[in-house]
């Protein structure tokens, strides 16, 4: 992968886009992948100058991974499309729209983490 | 005999209404092609309306999907009777590329009947402007039954 | 002063797509839009589990209709990239040939949409009349006319014969002096000026924060274009990106007529360098383990791919973020303070594309 990769942890996510931030980088996008025993993996992307940097946080589904938003306003949407497709929490998210950004409750499966069923939305 | 002159001129000019379900763009360019000088649905006396209590055929492309088959159905009912529905591309036939995606339901006749199928990835202009014309005798067809 | 609700979308005349903003407003003016999504969401991205990576192209190609080639291009350098090879020249150039000509005519489509967004049917007419020449020159060298599928993993499936060369040239001579024609009126017209110039005012540094893209960007005087990274045939051509710094609905429309006639140039430029050669070569197996990250310059901005293999020939994960998605929280900062009747062209102004934005 093109660009220098930097792990982070569930503790040091938002400082460490702080730190980004004030380096005067661009926040490009997330992405995130299936990392495995119940846990997700997310890229931060960043961009200055054409220069790729990456963060990478590998977290339990389960738990609530700690809000970028509150320093990028743009992670909004990400934040939320992730919410929709792997059901997990973003807590301190600006504007949580509770997975129904994208989906409607007629899918009753968490569409990127596989074979998990979810209730209804509350 | 207004009842009469009215009943011509729907067929003779019907106007249509556009609406773009899950499509990917492409169709949608398509029949926005055929409005512009070089196709010229206007020479039919076609003209194309953006509110679904004026529009007498409805054009629809691209995918339904759990989320705009509500709105779909709704500018549906919206419409004065009778009316035509006109499916475009493949996406709008049975959902295309994207049949399997899990936000997918199918194809447009899945939440509302269709009177013409106008096949393509994407539709090509002639393709849609024919597929109006067999519509739009449909459509005429519909006029006298409703008397 | 009383707070009024108005929706806005889903089905609304300007917007080609559906759409939905909720606008606060106080007495014509907005205060607040919240966005609502999903109108055209497919989940598309999970698709790669059950088609191979060679069919994915074609999946790709219909994430956007109008940016298709672009996308086709952008999955099959990644997978070159995730499977290290690399392909002719020939192919890169005319990748790039296909590419540019799809940005002209995304551009123009764009022109006349937001001319009719502030009424002047009779110049969105002008626009796409000028557009179905490009159209043309797509279906007589892929044999479609929106979405081209020229790409294959490995270089191309289509090859350009010399006459077709001098053809697309000639063309592309008409196509500009016809847009020329217009550009006065597109810049300098009275009534499209006050309702573009000093609409929907982002500046530099706001841009830079929300992480906008492509021209509304650079319309906000950031020279920032992913094809100076020179990707694919990129690094054979010489250009400046085309930078506005008003950040205003004017600039941005003017940064894509701009690219026009920038693109019209790089078609002439790709003709002139195009090396003889073959056009593909040959692919063995499958994408290996691992990951990249890519990103192409489209007509909208900047797309971003990130793939990953895990050696059998469905892909982990394809995820695509487009230039619209990004481009969302800089329209919802630049809609409050505005006038209820700007909203549709600050709206258009950002050219949304939200088959995109949903995948
Ligand atoms: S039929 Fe093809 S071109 Fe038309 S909307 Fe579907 S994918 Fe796009």
């Amino acid at each position: 992968m093109k660009g220098k990769v930097i792990d982070v942890t569930l503790d040091n996510v938002v400082g460490e886009v702080m730190n980004m931030k004030n380096d005067g980088q661009r926040l490009v996008s997330f992405s995130t992948y299936n990392a495995g025993e119940g846990k997700i993996g997310i890229l931060y992307h960043f961009d200055k100058a054409l220069e790729n940097t990456h963060l990478r946080l590998v977290a339990d589904m389960d738990k609530p991974i700690p809000s970028v938003s509150g320093v990028y306003f743009s992670a909004l949407l990400v934040e939320n499309e992730i919410r929709d497709q792997w059901d997990v929490k973003f807590d301190g998210l600006v504007l949580d729209f509770n997975r129904t950004l994208l989906l409607d409750p007629e899918v009753t499966k968490v569409p990127l983490a596989n074979n998990l069923k979810i209730g209804p939305k509350n | 005999m207004f009842g009469s002159f009215i009943k011509k001129s729907r067929a003779k000019s019907p106007w249509i209404m556009h609406f773009d379900c899950g499509s990917c763009n492409g169709c949608d360019i398509e029949v926005l092609a055929c409005l512009t000088p070089l196709y010229d649905v206007e020479r039919f006396g076609i003209i194309n309306v953006g509110n679904p209590k004026h529009a007498d055929v409805l054009l629809v492309t691209g995918t339904v999907n759990h989320r705009n088959k509500k709105v779909l159905k709704n500018i549906y009912d919206q419409m004065p009777e009778p009316k035509a529905v006109i499916a475009i591309g493949a996406c709008g036939l049975t959902g295309g590329v994207f049949r399997e995606a899990y936000n997918v339901v199918g194809g447009v006749d899945k939440v509302i009947p269709v009177d013409v199928y106008v096949p393509g990835c994407p539709a090509k202009p002639e393709a849609i402007i024919d597929g109006v014309v067999a519509g739009l005798a449909k459509f005429a067809q519909k006029v006298e039954e409703a008397g | 002063m009383a707070t009024t609700v108005i929706p806005f979308g889903p089905q609304h005349p300007v917007l080609p797509e559906p759409v939905h903003l909720t606008l606060k407003v106080e007495d014509e003016i907005v205060k607040e839009a919240i966005p609502a999504l999903g109108y055209v969401h497919r989940g598309l991205e999970k698709l790669c589990e059950i088609r191979d990576f060679n069919q994915m192209i074609t999946v790709c190609e219909r994430v956007c209709g109008i940016c298709s080639m672009i996308h086709g291009a952008c999955y099959s350098q990644s997978i070159e990239e995730l499977m290290g090879i690399e392909i002719p020249d020939r192919a890169k150039l005319l990748r790039v040939i296909w590419s540019e000509l799809h940005r002209m005519h995304s551009h123009l489509l764009w022109l006349g949409l937001f001319a009719d967004a502030f009424g002047f049917e009779a110049l969105f007419m002008q626009f796409w009349k000028i557009r179905e020449r490009i159209m043309d020159i797509n279906e007589a060298t892929a044999g479609s006319r929106v979405i081209v599928s020229v790409n294959i993993i490995g270089g191309v499936r289509a090859d350009l014969s010399p006459d077709q060369l001098r053809w697309i040239l000639s063309e592309l001579d008409i196509v500009e002096k016809e847009v020329r024609e217009l550009q006065d009126t597109m810049m300098n017209d009275y009534t499209i000026k006050t309702r573009t110039v000093g609409i929907g005012v982002m500046t530099k540094a706001q841009a830079w924060e929300l992480g906008a893209a492509g021209p509304t960007l650079r319309g906000s005087g950031v020279a920032q274009d992913m094809r100076q990274q020179g990707y694919g045939g990129y690094a054979f051509l010489d250009f400046e990106p085309v930078v506005e710094t008003a950040g205003d609905c004017w600039a941005r429309s003017t940064v894509r007529f701009r690219e026009v006639l920038q693109s019209a140039d790089l078609v002439r430029q790709a003709i002139s360098k195009l090396p003889e050669g073959e056009l593909a070569v040959k692919v063995k197996g499958n994408p290996p383990e691992g990951e990249v990250y890519h990103r192409v310059e489209q007509p909208r901005g900047e797309c971003m791919y990130y793939i990953r293999g895990n050696g059998t020939k469905n892909l982990d994960r394809l995820r695509i973020r487009t230039p619209t998605f990004a481009n969302i929280p800089p329209l919802l900062a630049m809609l409050p303070e505005c006038e209820l009747a700007d909203v549709p062209v600050i709206v258009l102004s950002i050219d949304p594309c939200i088959s995109c934005t949903e995948r």
